[in-house]
Formats: structure tokens, C-alpha cells, sequence
């Protein structure tokens, strides 16, 4: 067999061995979630190699970074994760408030951990529905995108925006949640279990579904630790690790849940893997509910944080430290930090570097979906081409978090 | 450690070493070869090890053994007119000390070279080819370097300082 770790293409791959094609995968495959293309050297139905190729959707958020105040960071945040926008917002302003040495007020903290399970839940409803389409499964994705459109309206009540919320802010959250917020919450979390029951009826004891993913696109927990795989398809390889858990931030610590693992490896384990967290975001969301503390949602911090309207309209220092803000941005402390959190697709990690000015001089994010495209070839080599699918299904890729 | 020492900054290897002489990474890498740690620090409760570029390799083999078993990231950071002009930072989780470390090389030169860390960590692979394509930054020994995110015939290295962020027009 002609090693081919250097080519890439596919007039490079000709030089496969006689008996085996190269064919093309994507960018525009309906089951690779976005434009991830794929080169895959195949035999008859078994696949050999599988030669990722990325950067389509690379717009050089890094770079824009650079040149933006820190508190302008936060809406390019949204748009690399777009379906768990609060996330990537919570890991930033993380990043950010620790090179600031932020305390954050206990309010913000837990709203905060609401937002992100709530966005973990919008993130695995999306999972959900498109991996069981991509097997046949086309009722699902009515079913999950239904609870998915509650909880973009309860967002847009209180961002304003469905998807790129941008709510999470340097120095605590944008503003005051609205009056009806934690009811409409209460209400949703409310049937949301049942809701993750109908599901469950329609896929686990579906014999198509299970057959399809049983026993495929195994990933020992030794490979999962060397590739970097991260979040539920780590755990579903039995590493029981989980950055809520064991490296608590945002006062994960004061809350009660279950870390789901598995032994088994395969797409199933990651099925059944995700389908258990998402019950237990719903106990950290009553969790949250319950416990709300009373107080501020903004640190109190005049020059980092912008003041409230009423604020600004009566006070004139309140008015300055606004227009200071915005025109000049806040200078942060030089130094470095990286912070990781777990977001729903793994851990999410931002590196700041500041040089003591109001622009950060580098941003980098690491993001698990770039880790987890390296285990596929792992996972599908041997196997036969139409698992590919659920392979790419069940570990749950974002390509704007890829490419960024 | 306690939250007093948790906030505290050790700003030099001599002050690292004589608070926390008794931290795994640190005790791994003074087990492995005392003379390579050129300089540490201690920040924002993240301990940041630095060495000479050709020992990277070994020291990451170093702290792997010591239980620091998850590659998470790295990256690098153009500090253009400066010299060295490049940094780069690994960051390495333990799941077993439940703690990040970041290991620091600095580069000198426009088109510097380092040893790649894929037979250490796989990977490394990704991340590599990332900061080889946005940094113009070569790793020997790496399996499969070429660009990553931008198209193959790119020209430049759109991370580094002197690269307008408009691009060139």
C-alpha cells in the first residue's frame, strides 16, 4: 500500500493501489453538517483512508479579534459555535474577567450556568435530530427542532436575538433577564423529560437505528486520550472526565449531577451518552431555578462593565465611564490565561494574551470539533462506507468551529 | 493548594521552584534534567514551564510520564518587532492532578523551525499544521505538513503582526 500521508488531493491520490478508488466527500454532502470535504480512498465498500480537508469556512476570526476592543470580542464568540452560541460567550468572558481578576456576583454566576445547559440542550437537540436523519430517521428532526424552537424563543425573550444572543458579557450578563424568563424556563424544563421519553421511543428500540450504530466507529479510550477527543465522545470511551465536574468554573461546584459514561466505544455509547446528559442539564437547570440568588448580575465595576440606562440618564459619571467604554474600550492587565470550559460538543478552550492595552493581542480558541475530525479516520478505517455517516453523525461536528 | 496560594504570582524559576519544588510537572522535570527549564512563572493560578526549543520534545515526554496526559491545545503568538519573535504555547491537561500547565518555547527568526510533537501526542497533528499555516512556523518529523485553513497556494502567513488584517489589496 502507497503511504499517502502527504497527499492530499485527488489527482495526488492516484497513486492508491490499483484495486482501490479515491472518491470525493463533500463540501456540499447533506450528512457532513456543513462543508467538511472528505477524500476517501476506499475498497469496494471498505474504506482505507479518509484524508479530511478543512478551511472552507475559515474567515480568520483570530485575526479579527486583534483589532477589536475586548468587549467586541464577545459577538464574533457566537458565530464560530453557532448552535451553542452561550458557551462560547461564558469561555471568553471567562478568559477575559480572569486576565482582569473579576469577581463575578453570585447571580451572574447562576444565571450563567443556566444559560450554558440551556445551550447544551439546543446543541444536542440539533445532534440529535440531523444524526437520526442522516440514518433513515426522518421524523426525529420535527420532533427535536419543535422543543429547539422554545428554547430559541425563550432566548430571543431575553437577548433579543434566537441564535447570536451575545448576552453573556465581560463583567456578568447584558442585562436583567425579563420578567417572564424564569417561568418560561420552569415551563419548558417542565415537559422537557417527557419530551426526551418520545424521543427515546422512536430511536432506542428501532431496530434500523440500532443496527446502524451498534458496534461502529469504535474509539478505545487510549485513542480518545492520543487524538484529543473531547466531551461525550470521550466519555462514551469510558475517560470519565468532565470540566463542570472536575475543574468547576461559574460555581459548577454548588450543583448536584450525574457525569454519563460508557465502556463501549461505539456510536450507540455516544447516543445513549448524550441522551443522559441532557436529563441532567435539566436538573441543573431546576437546580438553578430553585437556588437563584438574589443581587446584581453585573460586577460592580464602573470601568470594565457599561451602566445601566437609568444610570447614565441621571449620572454623569455613569455617563463618562459609558462613552469611555465605548470609544476607548478598558485596558487589561498584561499576561496570559487559558481557560477551559465544557461546552456541548467538549471542551472549549480560549488562550487571551494581553499586552496591557483595551485590544487583545492574540485570541486563540481551541475548539473540540478540530480534535475529534482527527479520530475519524481511527474510527471508520476497515469499515464499510455507508457507517461513515453515523460516524460524522454521532460525533457531533461543528464546522464553523473547525474552520473559525 | 490553598486559595492564598492559588492567587499568589511567582514571577521566575527561582521563585517557582522554591514555592512549588514539590508540584508533579515541576518535580518531573527537575527529575528528568535540572539545567533545561530556562524559566517558569506562576499566574492567575496557571504555571507556565519555558524551555529551549530542541528540548520540547523530551520535556513534554517528561510531563506525559507525570501524569499530564491530555494534549489540549497550542498555539503560537507573533510578538513582531521583538526578538525572538515567536511563541509558542502547548497547554497540557492532567486528568489524574485535574490542572492545565502550559509549556513555553520561544523562536527565534522569520522562518523558524521546531521539532513536531505528533509522536509524543497525535494529536498534535491539527494543531501543527493550524500554527504552520497561519504562522508560517516549520515542525520536523511532522507527518502530513501542509496548510490547513487556507487554500494551498495561500501566499503569506495571515496570524503574523506584519500581515494587515484587511489582507493585502
Amino acid at each position: 500500500m502507497t503511504d499517502l500521508a502527504g497527499m492530499p488531493t485527488l489527482e495526488a491520490a492516484q497513486g492508491a493501489k490499483d484495486q482501490h478508488m479515491v472518491i470525493n466527500m463533500g463540501p456540499q454532502h447533506p450528512a457532513t453538517h456543513g462543508v467538511l470535504r472528505l477524500v476517501l480512498e476506499i475498497d469496494g465498500e471498505i474504506v482505507v483512508r479518509i484524508y479530511p480537508e478543512i478551511g472552507y469556512l475559515h474567515t480568520g476570526i483570530e485575526k479579527t479579534c486583534e483589532a477589536k476592543f475586548y468587549q467586541q470580542v464577545v459577538p464574533l464568540t457566537d458565530r464560530i459555535n453557532y448552535l451553542d452560541p452561550l458557551s462560547n460567550n461564558l469561555c471568553y468572558c471567562l478568559a477575559v474577567e480572569k486576565l482582569l481578576g473579576l469577581e463575578m456576583p453570585e447571580k451572574a454566576q447562576w444565571l450563567r450556568v443556566l444559560l450554558a445547559e440551556l445551550s447544551r440542550l439546543n446543541s444536542h437537540l440539533i445532534w440529535l435530530g440531523t444524526h437520526a436523519m442522516d440514518i433513515g430517521a426522518l421524523t426525529v428532526f420535527l420532533y427535536t427542532f419543535r422543543e429547539r424552537e422554545e428554547i430559541l424563543r425563550i432566548l430571543e425573550g431575553l437577548a433579543g436575538q434566537r441564535m447570536m444572543t451575545s448576552y453573556i458579557r465581560v463583567g456578568g450578563v447584558s442585562m436583567e433577564p425579563p420578567l417572564d424568563f424564569f417561568d418560561r424556563v420552569q415551563a419548558f424544563i417542565r415537559s422537557f423529560p417527557e419530551k426526551i421519553d418520545e424521543y427515546s421511543n422512536l430511536l432506542t428500540g428501532n431496530p434500523i437505528f440500532r443496527n446502524r450504530l451498534k458496534g461502529v466507529g469504535y474509539l478505545s479510550a487510549a485513542d480518545a486520550i492520543a487524538l484529543g477527543v473531547t466531551g461525550p465522545p470521550m466519555r462514551a470511551s469510558g475517560v470519565d472526565f468532565d470540566l463542570r465536574r472536575d475543574m468547576p468554573y461559574s460555581s459548577y461546584e454548588k450543583f448536584q449531577f450525574n457525569v454519563p459514561t460508557s465502556t463501549d466505544g461505539d456510536c450507540w455509547a455516544r447516543y445513549e451518552v448524550r441522551l443522559i446528559e441532557m436529563r441532567e442539564s435539566v436538573k441543573i437547570i431546576q437546580q438553578a431555578l430553585d437556588g437563584m440568588p438574589e443581587g446584581p448580575v453585573k460586577a460592580d465595576a464602573p470601568k470594565i462593565v457599561l451602566p445601566d440606562r437609568e444610570k447614565m440618564k441621571t449620572q454623569m459619571e455613569a455617563l463618562i465611564h459609558h462613552f469611555k467604554i465605548v470609544t476607548e474600550g478598558f485596558a487589561v492587565p498584561p499576561g496570559e490565561v487559558y481557560q477551559g470550559i465544557e461546552a456541548g460538543h467538549g471542551q472549549t478552550g480560549y488562550y487571551v494574551v494581553s499586552d496591557g492595552t483595551a485590544k487583545p493581542y492574540r485570541v486563540h480558541m481551541r475548539y473540540p470539533s478540530f480534535a475529534t475530525l482527527q479520530a475519524l479516520e481511527t474510527m471508520c478505517k476497515g469499515r464499510m462506507l455507508a457507517d461513515l455517516v453515523a460516524v460524522i453523525g454521532s460525533i457531533d461536528i461543528v464546522l464553523g468551529e473547525i474552520d473559525r | 493548594m490553598t486559595n492564598e496560594a492559588r492567587n499568589k504570582t511567582l514571577p521566575n524559576k527561582a521563585a517557582v521552584l522554591e514555592e512549588l519544588g514539590g508540584h508533579p510537572a515541576v518535580k518531573a522535570i527537575l527529575a528528568w534534567n535540572s539545567e533545561a527549564l530556562t524559566d517558569a512563572r506562576f499566574d492567575r493560578n496557571e504555571l507556565t514551564l519555558s524551555f529551549e526549543p530542541e528540548q520540547i520534545c523530551a520535556a513534554a515526554r517528561a510531563v506525559q510520564a507525570a501524569g499530564y496526559n491530555f494534549f489540549e491545545d497550542m498555539t503560537a503568538v507573533d510578538w513582531f518587532p521583538a526578538s525572538p519573535r515567536f511563541q509558542l504555547s502547548y497547554h497540557i491537561l492532567s486528568h489524574q492532578y485535574k490542572e492545565y500547565i502550559r509549556l513555553r518555547v520561544l523562536l527565534k527568526g522569520d522562518e523558524p523551525s521546531i521539532e513536531s510533537l505528533t509522536p509524543v501526542w497525535p494529536s498534535a497533528n491539527f494543531y501543527e499544521r493550524e500554527v504552520f499555516d497561519l504562522f508560517g512556523i516549520r515542525f520536523d518529523g511532522h507527518p502530513n505538513l501542509r496548510r490547513i485553513m487556507m487554500p494551498d497556494d495561500w501566499q503569506g502567513h495571515p496570524l503574523r503582526k506584519d500581515y494587515p488584517v484587511e489582507g493585502y489589496r
